[in-house]
C-alpha cells in the first residue's frame, strides 16, 4: 500500500466510524437558513484608496477652510470682472475728463458721480477708491488676482506635463537613458533659479515681441517669459519625483503582466504607471501653484512680470510701494490676497499629502 | 578616507564645476540674443570707430572665441566695464556692494539660527500644547509669505504708522528691519526643522535612558538630545547664506539699502547687461561652493549617509 492511498483512505473513510477520530460526521450538519446567509453579507461599502483620502482629507479642518478659500476666490475672480460695472483698464478720470477721480479714497466718488447722486441716480461705489490714474481699484485688484491664479495654474500644468513625462521615460526605461536625464536634471537643479529666472526675464522682455492684439500680445512678454522660465527650469523636481515612483512601480507584478501580453513601453507608461503616481503628482501640483503665484508676483514685483495697464498682484503691490505713506491700504489689500492665496494652496498640498500618501500613514 | 568617499567628492566638485560653466553659458547667450551691442548708445559712432572698439574688445572675433574669451574672464570675476556706471568694473561694483549685503545676511542667519534653535526645541518638549501650536501656526505663516511682502508690511508699522525707524537711511536704524525680515523665513525653516528632528531623537532610548536615570527635562534637552538633533539644522545653515543673500533682491529694494541685490534689481531696469551677467555669476559661484562645502561636511558628520 503505497501513503497516497493510505491518506485518502483516511480522509474520506466516511463509513467507518473511529470513537477516537476528529472527522466531522457530516450527515449531522444543518443547512443554513436564509437569514443566517444574508449576515454572512459584507456590510459596508467597499472603500478605495480615492474614498479613503477623501475621507481623511475632509476631516481635517484647515484642509477644509482652505478649499473654502480657494473656491471663493476662483469664483470670485470668473465672476466679478463680468458684472463689475468698471473695467480694469477704465481711467474714470478721463473718461470724465475730470481730475477728481484720480487718487479717490475708499467708497468715495468724483464730482460728476456726486452730481448724479444728487439728482437721485445711484452709481456703483468705488469699494476700494481709485489709483492715481483714476482706475476702480476694486476691479484691479480682482483682476490682478484672477492674473496670478492664471500664471499659477499654467504654469503648473507646464511643470505637471513635462516633468511626469520626463521623470516616467527616465525612470522606465533606466540604465543609461537614466544615467544621462538625471545629469541633465541634476545640473538644471543645481542651477540657482531666481537668478536665472530674473535673468531670462530680462532678456526675454527686450527679445521678445507679438503682433499687437494677439492674445500673446495682451499677455505680454513678461507674462510669456515666465511661462518659458517656467517650462525651462521648473520641472526638474516634478521629474524627481515621478522619477522615484515608477522605479519602484515598473517592479509591480501587473506591469509585468503587461509586457508579458505585449504592451509597449509608451502604453505602459501612460496606462499604468503614470496613473498609479497620480495621488503624488496631485500633491506636487498643489505646492507647485502657490510657487508659481510667487515667483509671479516677486517678478511683477521689481518690474519684470504682466506688462501695464494688466494688473498683477505683485505689480499692484508695488506700484504701491511708492505712495505707501499717503495709501497704505493700496498695498495692504494685494499683499494680504496673495498671502491668502499662497497660504490656502500650502495648507490644502500639506493636507493633501497627509490624506493621500501612503508613506506617512500610520 | 575611503575610495567610495574620494569618489563622492570628485562626483560633487565636477557637478559644481560644470553648473557654474552652465550658468557662464546660459548668460553669455542670452546676451548675445539681445538686439544691439555693447555700443549701441545714443551718440552716434562713427563705422571706424566702432570696428576700432570691437577689435579692442575682441569683439570681430568668431562667436565662439568670443565664448572662450568670456569663460575665462568670468572664471576668474573679471567681468568688464559696466555700461551704465562709466568708469566702474563690474566686479569692482559687486564686491563693494557684496559687503553690505554678506554682513546683513550673515547677521540675519545668526538671528535666525538662535531663535530658529530655541523656539523649536520649545515646540518638540511641549508637543501638542497650546505653545507648540502658536509657534508652528507663525513658522508656517512665516514660511508661505513672500518676503516683499513681509518687508512692506514691516515698513508700513515701523517706519509709516509707529515712526520708530527711519526709511533708506544707512545709520543702523536702517538696518534693523531688513536684517530682522530676511531672518524670519530661515528662522521658520531651522523651527521646523529642529522640532521635527528634536521629535525624533526624544523617542530614541538613551534619552529614555536619561529620563529614568532621573536627570531633569532641560539636561535631557540640551546635553542630550540637542547634539543630535541639530545635525540637519547644521547641514541647512550652508547653503541658506548664499540664498538669503539672493533673497535680498526685494528686501534691499523696499528698504533701499546699496547692497547687491538693489544694485542687481537696479541693472534690470537700467539694461545694464554685463552688471547683470556679473552679478548673476557671482552669485552663481557663491551659491555653488557653498552647497558643496555643506555636502561634502554632511558626508563627513554623518557617517550613516551613503554615498551614492
Amino acid at each position: 500500500m503505497t501513503g497516497n492511498e493510505n491518506g485518502m483512505r483516511l480522509g474520506f473513510g466516511l463509513g467507518k466510524k473511529n470513537p477516537l477520530s476528529m472527522q466531522v460526521d457530516l450527515t449531522r450538519l444543518q443547512r443554513a437558513t436564509d437569514e443566517e446567509q444574508k449576515s454572512t453579507d459584507i456590510k459596508g461599502k467597499s472603500s478605495s484608496f480615492a474614498k479613503d483620502g477623501m475621507k481623511r482629507l475632509l476631516k481635517n479642518p484647515i484642509a477644509d477652510i482652505s478649499m473654502v478659500v480657494i473656491l471663493l476666490i476662483v469664483l470670485a475672480v470668473i465672476i466679478i470682472p463680468e458684472v463689475w460695472p468698471y473695467s480694469y483698464d477704465l481711467q474714470l478720470g478721463t473718461k470724465y475728463s475730470d481730475g477728481s477721480y484720480n487718487n479717490l479714497g475708499p467708497m468715495e466718488y468724483g464730482t460728476t458721480e456726486l452730481a448724479k447722486i444728487a439728482a437721485g441716480e445711484t452709481i456703483w461705489p468705488h469699494l476700494f477708491g481709485t489709483d492715481s490714474l483714476g482706475r476702480d481699484y476694486f476691479i484691479r485688484v480682482v483682476y490682478g488676482a484672477r492674473i496670478s491664479l492664471i500664471v499659477g495654474v499654467f504654469a503648473s500644468v507646464i511643470v505637471l506635463v513635462i516633468g511626469s513625462i520626463y521623470g516616467a521615460i527616465s525612470g522606465y526605461f533606466g540604465g543609461k537613458v537614466d544615467m544621462i536625464m538625471m545629469r541633465i536634471v541634476d545640473i538644471i537643479y543645481s542651477l540657482p533659479d531666481l537668478l536665472i529666472i530674473v535673468l531670462l526675464s530680462s532678456i526675454l522682455n527686450t527679445v521678445l515681441s507679438f503682433s499687437s492684439g494677439s492674445f500673446l500680445a495682451t499677455l505680454g512678454t513678461g507674462m510669456i517669459s515666465i511661462f518659458i522660465v517656467f517650462a525651462l527650469l521648473y520641472w526638474v523636481g516634478m521629474a524627481r519625483l515621478v522619477r522615484g515612483q515608477i522605479l519602484s512601480l515598473k517592479k509591480e507584478d501587473f506591469v509585468l503582466a503587461s509586457k508579458a501580453s505585449g504592451a509597449s513601453g509608451p502604453w505602459i507608461i501612460f496606462k499604468h504607471l503614470l496613473p498609479n503616481s497620480l495621488s503624488v503628482i496631485i500633491i506636487s501640483v498643489t505646492l507647485q501653484i502657490p510657487s508659481a503665484i510667487f515667483t509671479e508676483s516677486f517678478l511683477s514685483f521689481i518690474g519684470l512680470g504682466v506688462s501695464a495697464p494688466m494688473p498683477s498682484l505683485g505689480s499692484l503691490a508695488d506700484d504701491a510701494l511708492g505712495s505707501i505713506q499717503s495709501y497704505p491700504y493700496r498695498l495692504i489689500i494685494p499683499a494680504a490676497i496673495i498671502s491668502l492665496i499662497i497660504l490656502a494652496f500650502n495648507l490644502l498640498g500639506d493636507g493633501l499629502r497627509d490624506a493621500f500618501d501612503p508613506k506617512l500613514q500610520k | 578616507m575611503n575610495v567610495k568617499f574620494f569618489s563622492y567628492i570628485v562626483k560633487r566638485v565636477l557637478l559644481a564645476f560644470v553648473t557654474v560653466i552652465a550658468v557662464i553659458t546660459i548668460t553669455f547667450f542670452a546676451m548675445q540674443a539681445i538686439p544691439g551691442g555693447p555700443f549701441t548708445s545714443e551718440k552716434s559712432v562713427s563705422a571706424d570707430t566702432l570696428a576700432l572698439l570691437e577689435a579692442q574688445y575682441g569683439l570681430d572675433k568668431p562667436l565662439f572665441i568670443q565664448y572662450l574669451n568670456y569663460l575665462k574672464g568670468a572664471l576668474v570675476w573679471n567681468f568688464g566695464p559696466s555700461i551704465k556706471q562709466t568708469g566702474r568694473y563690474v566686479s569692482d561694483i559687486i564686491f563693494t556692494d557684496f559687503k553690505i549685503s554678506g554682513i546683513i545676511g550673515l547677521i540675519a542667519l545668526i538671528i535666525a539660527t538662535t531663535f530658529g534653535i530655541f523656539f523649536g526645541s520649545i515646540a518638540a518638549t511641549r508637543q501638542n500644547h497650546w505653545d507648540d501650536r502658536v509657534i508652528m501656526v507663525l513658522s508656517t505663516a512665516c514660511i508661505a509669505l513672500p518676503s516683499f511682502i513681509i518687508a512692506t508690511v514691516f515698513l508700513l508699522v515701523f517706519c509709516v504708522q509707529l515712526n520708530v525707524l527711519p526709511i533708506g537711511s544707512t545709520s543702523i536704524g536702517g538696518y534693523v528691519l531688513p536684517t530682522l525680515t530676511l531672518s524670519l523665513y530661515p528662522m521658520a525653516y531651522i523651527t521646523r526643522l529642529t522640532r521635527s528632528s528634536t521629535l525624533d531623537v526624544l523617542n530614541q532610548d538613551y534619552i529614555k535612558m536619561a529620563r529614568a536615570k532621573g536627570l531633569p527635562n532641560y539636561k535631557v534637552l540640551f546635553k542630550h538630545a540637542l547634539r543630535n538633533s541639530l545635525t540637519p539644522v547644521i547641514t541647512y545653515i550652508g547653503p541658506e547664506f548664499a540664498y538669503i543673500i539672493t533673497g535680498s533682491l526685494v528686501v534691499e529694494k523696499i528698504f533701499a539699502i546699496p547692497g547687491l541685490g538693489n544694485d542687481f534689481v537696479g541693472s534690470i531696469s537700467n539694461r545694464d547687461y554685463p552688471m547683470i551677467m556679473g552679478t548673476t555669476i557671482f552669485l552663481t559661484d557663491i551659491m555653488v561652493i557653498m552647497l558643496l562645502v555643506s555636502d561634502i561636511l554632511y558626508k563627513v558628520a554623518d557617517p550613516k549617509v551613503d554615498f551614492d
